[in-house]
């Protein structure tokens, strides 16, 4: 059962990242149009520089 | 009233067309400039900001469009579209470029925008939202962390698992779960103590309980070091009734941003004569009494006052009902609201600000909202019953142990799996999950449910009000009789009435079909009517005194008169049409075993002809506002449950007083905030499909209601004995919440 001592840490650092990164594009405003992100993959950029 | 532009804005707009000429742009983009100016934020690096509605987004392919013109038109500017609340947000540099040079290409492109205040959002709502999101988050994370450990412990219970090891995993999962259940348990421990500060229960206390419970027995376990911990149970709860309440959350959410677009599109602005005879553009609030305003054909007015010069007639219908344009000259009174429908009026500006006819309906809203009985939903109904059964059956439980001789741990910890079992996670769900999936399957129809109980106060409705003009008809005369008139007459009248804006005329142009155009000069007289001077003579079009005969009747239908060169007359008569499908909906609506009921303000004569056209026993005809509001307040006075369907300025006080509320989405910007529910579109079919709805949504709630009774009945015997492990409590909870969020799924289709 020694496994544990690592696996443990590990599953949880992982399921942490998961959740920081979820907050993080929440707080980014990534989750504010879901309609719109979904249909934006679909034009090609048109960037201010240009392409 | 059911203006064509008004019509449907959110679900199916025309894409984008290009529909203004190019000359009216410049003039267009300066005065929409003119009226957001108040509302462009300056950001601290001196940059500018600011929200706009675009109606006419429909099509994904908008967003590119808008974006590119947007950035074409000034260096460094930026757009970004948002589809799903269909507002535009636009950032620029002042001293780059003016608003209205960001303006101009979108309006080429042939959009609708409207400038949006963010002040008029919802920001708490949002707030709520963003918490909400985020304990759900927290609470997603820790279930399924804690659930693996736990299903660890569970399989190595009857094996070998060493006590250190099951208490090395318990200690985790309380290192997980504490943290969890403080975060993502905010929502429901707020509401709780609100409701119990107020002497109240609600569904959140036996929640709130349960949780803080389940946490601490399963702490006070694992420090000594005992086999049954819940913390399982007690996130995946948080979890599972965090998704209900997210989804009820964002359905209103979003009702509520399509109403706050409807609204911001409405907003008037008005075109003020300064005194030195320059014109200027200004936002209807801000006019003061003494203002000159100019007010063209077609327009609405923005303020109350007086004719200071010109005439006309005016389209009155949204705010007293009344179906028939009025005759205005210099010296009439007339009101914000009306429509302007042939000559170009000046309108010496009398009331303004909180003494207009719109603030004094609005403090009649005010009162009448104040005078309606708080509801209480169902589901606090239901808790008022439950939390109190609850704790008496823990508490009969911790006696009962005792009394056979046990000792007080596990006497309490009986207790407390009674209240763990019962937790209310099926009947959390019961509630939200049947709202969800009514209020979207309404809002593929059309229909914006803007307050949550609004359903449930619908599902109990047994007589239906109804307002005529604008609500039973769409607002907009039709020739009556057609195939009776001569052709010859009819294509001559239509040629003339091709080139008016009066109602009339255009009803008639319509019903004619496509005419040559006159290829004379045609004049139109406001207030009187159209002459053409043709080869073979004049001819006129226009009212009984035009074409020199006395004044109608008071209560005569609507009519034209026609003259030929040859001086022989010829009447065209309107009716006010109902819409095309209002006499199906109110047999639809009895057959539910609703009573139906007319309240106008229009003439007897024309509401006693709708009632009797559309199979409506009861009317009552003229009303005034006060009228319809004190026939609202007898009937709930009298317990009756009423739902009021309304456009008008004059109908909104009497829809905050009725128990539950429709407008159209055409109808005053008063009516659609008092309204408990707006529906769009030519039909009046929505106010059916919406008191059926509400109604099967309430069998649904019942049934999940029973669903999770019944449960409780098998699982309360369970833990009063002690017989309740974890394992049965983390089974029972998610299967009983599965059965409920399925049966709640019947509500979206059928």
């Amino acid at each position: 059962m020694d496994v544990l001592i690592y696996l443990i840490p590990a599953a949880l650092l992982l399921g942490g990242l998961g959740l920081a990164a979820f907050l993080w594009s929440l707080r980014s405003g990534q989750f504010d149009d879901l309609d719109g992100a979904a249909q934006r993959i679909l034009f090609d950029d048109e960037g201010p520089a240009g392409r | 009233m059911a203006l064509a532009e008004l019509e449907a804005p959110l679900l199916a707009p025309p894409c984008c067309l290009p529909v203004l000429a190019a000359g009216d742009l410049a003039a267009e983009a300066a005065a929409l400039a003119a009226a957001a100016g108040p509302l462009v934020e300056t950001l601290p690096d001196g940059r500018c900001r600011l929200s706009l509605v675009v109606e006419t987004l429909d099509c994904a392919a908008c967003l590119p469009e808008i974006e590119g013109a947007v950035r074409r038109a000034a260096n460094g500017a930026e757009a970004r579209v948002n589809l799903t609340t269909r507002r535009l947000m636009l950032g620029w540099r002042p001293q780059d470029v003016a608003l209205e040079a960001l303006l101009q290409p979108l309006l080429a492109l042939g959009h609708r925008l409207a400038p949006f205040d963010p002040a008029t959002r919802d920001r708490a709502l949002e707030q709520e939202r963003r918490c909400l999101v985020r304990s759900l988050a927290v609470a997603g994370f820790a279930a399924g962390n804690v659930m693996l450990l736990s299903v660890s412990i569970w399989s190595g219970l009857g094996d070998d698992m060493g006590t250190a090891t099951r208490g090395l995993l318990h200690w985790v999962s309380a290192l997980i779960a504490l943290p969890a259940v403080a975060y993502a348990g905010r929502p429901f421990f707020r509401s709780a103590l609100a409701a119990l500060k107020a002497g109240r229960l609600n569904m959140d206390v036996p929640i709130s309980l349960a949780v803080i419970l389940s946490a601490g027995m399963s702490l006070f376990e694992t420090i000594r070091d005992g086999e049954a911990a819940y913390f399982d149970a007690s996130v995946t709860l948080l979890f599972f009734l965090l998704i209900g309440r997210l989804l009820d959350q964002l359905m209103r959410g979003r009702a509520r941003s399509a109403a706050e677009n409807l609204l911001a599109l409405q907003v008037a602005s008005a075109l003020v004569v300064l005194p030195d005879g320059r014109r200027q553009r200004r936002a209807a609030a801000e006019l003061a009494a003494g203002d000159l305003v100019l007010v063209a054909a077609g327009e609405r007015l923005p303020a109350d006052g007086r004719v200071a010069s010109g005439s006309s007639e005016l389209d009155v219908s949204m705010v007293t009902g009344e179906s028939l344009p009025v005759a205005v000259r210099p010296g009439s009174p007339v009101n914000a609201g009306t429509l302007n429908l042939t000559g170009e009026l000046r309108i010496r500006v009398s009331k303004a600000g909180g003494r207009t006819l719109l603030a004094e309906m609005l403090r009649l809203v005010e009162a009448a909202e104040q005078g309606r009985a708080r509801y209480v939903r169902l589901a606090d109904r239901v808790a008022r019953l439950y939390a109190p059964a609850v704790h008496l059956l823990a508490l009969g439980a911790f006696v009962l142990a005792l009394a056979q001789g046990l000792a007080w741990q596990v006497a309490l910890m009986n207790a407390i799996a009674v209240l763990i079992v019962t937790c209310p996670c099926a009947l959390g769900l019961a509630v939200p999950a049947v709202q969800v999936a009514a209020v979207s399957r309404l809002w593929r129809r059309g229909i914006l449910v803007k307050s949550a109980d609004a359903l449930e106060r619908l599902s109990e409705v047994r007589r239906v009000v109804f307002d005529k003009t604008g609500t039973l008809t769409l607002g907009r005369p039709r020739l009556l009789g057609a195939e009776a008139i001569a052709p010859a007459d009819l294509t001559l009248a239509a040629r003339l009435a091709a080139g008016s804006r009066h109602p009339l005329a255009q009803a008639l142009a319509a019903a004619a079909g496509p005419v040559p155009l006159l290829d004379r000069p045609l004049s139109e007289i406001p207030g009187y009517g159209l002459v053409a001077r043709l080869p073979a003579g004049e001819v006129r079009l226009g009212s009984a005194r035009h074409v020199g005969l006395a004044e109608d009747g008071a209560d005569a239908a609507p009519a034209l008169w026609l003259r030929r060169p040859d001086g022989s007359l010829c009447r065209f008569a309107f009716v006010d049409a109902p819409r095309t499908d209002a006499a199906e909906t109110i047999a639809r609506l009895r057959r539910a075993g609703l009573e139906v009921e007319l309240l106008s303000g229009d003439r007897a004569s024309v509401a006693a002809h709708t009632a009797a056209a559309l199979g409506i026993a009861r009317w009552r005809a003229p009303c005034l506002p006060q009228e319809k509001l004190r026939h609202l307040q007898a009937l709930a006075a009298a317990g009756e449950r009423v739902l009021m369907v309304g456009d008008g300025l004059n109908d909104a006080p009497a829809l905050a007083a009725a128990s539950v509320s429709l407008s159209p989405a055409a109808g005053s910007d008063l009516t659609q905030s008092a309204a408990d529910l707006v529906f769009q579109g030519e039909a009046l079919a929505p106010v059916a499909e919406a008191v059926a709805v509400a109604r099967k949504a309430r069998r649904l709630v019942l049934q999940n209601f029973a669903l999770a009774i019944g449960y409780n009945v098998v699982a309360v015997p369970l833990a009063m004995a002690g017989l309740i492990t974890p394992l049965w409590a983390a089974l029972f909870m998610s299967l009983s919440s599965l059965a409920v969020t399925g049966n709640a799924l019947r509500a979206a289709r059928g």
